[in-house]
């Protein structure tokens, strides 16, 4: 039963997540490109000021799986590392804590770019 | 509920067709995009049980979703499912994912280096650029409280 509420939770948070965004694609001129840049953006800000970890703590994968939780991540590891080891932490904390997930797609990627063609119909 | 609020949408969009039918697709995001997540959620319980870190869990679960969405790009059917999905497949990673698999897959035939090599970048490189600046941007303003406060 507890397993069931943290499936809902995280599906309504993600599907809320994804609803922004939609309604920036068909009112606003605004390219996939902007709008992620936006949400990892506006991760690390909610993450900086603290509104980000309660929304993890609650709805889980519901908050980690959209970008906005990459740059959760991002704003974590910079805490950390500026904890650890001072301004320096503020250069090595953003990437370090994005690193799994950076160099996942972009070996995937060029694992796909290796093994597939392009599809004519697109 | 949220059926009977689509059916009348629905009846409330043929009526005055042929707008954008933002609602529709603000409805199909939900769903897809929450999927999504329910996936991440499944794949976070089955590997807790790795006695992993937290950190370490969530990684795997971000490197499992973006594994699954570099083969589904590669076969061709992501953009299938994004082209209806709309925002559903784009906000979550594998909107990331795919925005770094499809243009690597796309210029495969204008070379490793040049091709593939600055393409896959196109959308991941202005993520990364503004992510990390953003976090930069926030390491020195913690730094700085931290001198001041701590």
């Amino acid at each position: 039963m507890e397993n069931m509420i943290k499936y809902l939770w995280a599906f309504l948070v993600g599907g809320a997540f994804c609803i922004p965004a939609q309604i920036l694609i068909d009112k606003t001129k605004l390219t996939p490109a902007r709008i992620l840049v936006g949400y990892v953006v506006a991760g690390v800000f909610l993450g900086a000021v603290g509104l980000y970890e309660p929304i993890v703590n609650f709805a889980g994968a519901g908050a980690t799986t959209p970008l906005t939780g990459f740059g959760y991540l991002v704003s974590r590891g910079i805490r950390e590392a500026v904890d650890e080891k001072g301004l320096l932490g503020a250069l090595t904390g953003a990437l370090s804590a994005a690193s799994g997930g950076i160099s996942a797609a972009l070996i995937f990627g060029l694992l796909a770019a290796l093994f597939f063609r392009a599809k004519k119909k697109r | 509920m949220k059926e009977t609020e689509k059916e009348k949408y629905k009846k409330y969009a043929e009526g005055h067709a042929p707008k954008s039918p933002t609602v529709k697709n603000c409805a199909v995001a939900f769903i897809t995009g929450g999927a999504i997540c329910v996936v991440g959620q499944a794949l976070t319980e089955l590997y807790s049980k790795l006695e992993m870190s937290k950190e370490d869990t969530g990684t795997l679960v971000s490197v499992t979703l973006i594994f699954i969405t570099a083969l589904l790009t590669g076969i061709g059917v992501f953009d299938n499912i994004a082209r209806h999905a709309g925002a559903g497949t784009l906000v979550p990673i594998t909107g990331f994912a795919n925005a770094v698999a499809s243009p690597a897959v796309d210029t495969k035939t204008e070379g490793y280096v040049l091709g593939v090599g600055s393409k896959i970048f196109i959308i991941a490189g202005p993520v990364i650029l503004y992510s990390t600046a953003a976090g930069a941007l926030y390491g020195v303003i913690y730094a700085l409280y931290r001198l001041i406060f701590i």
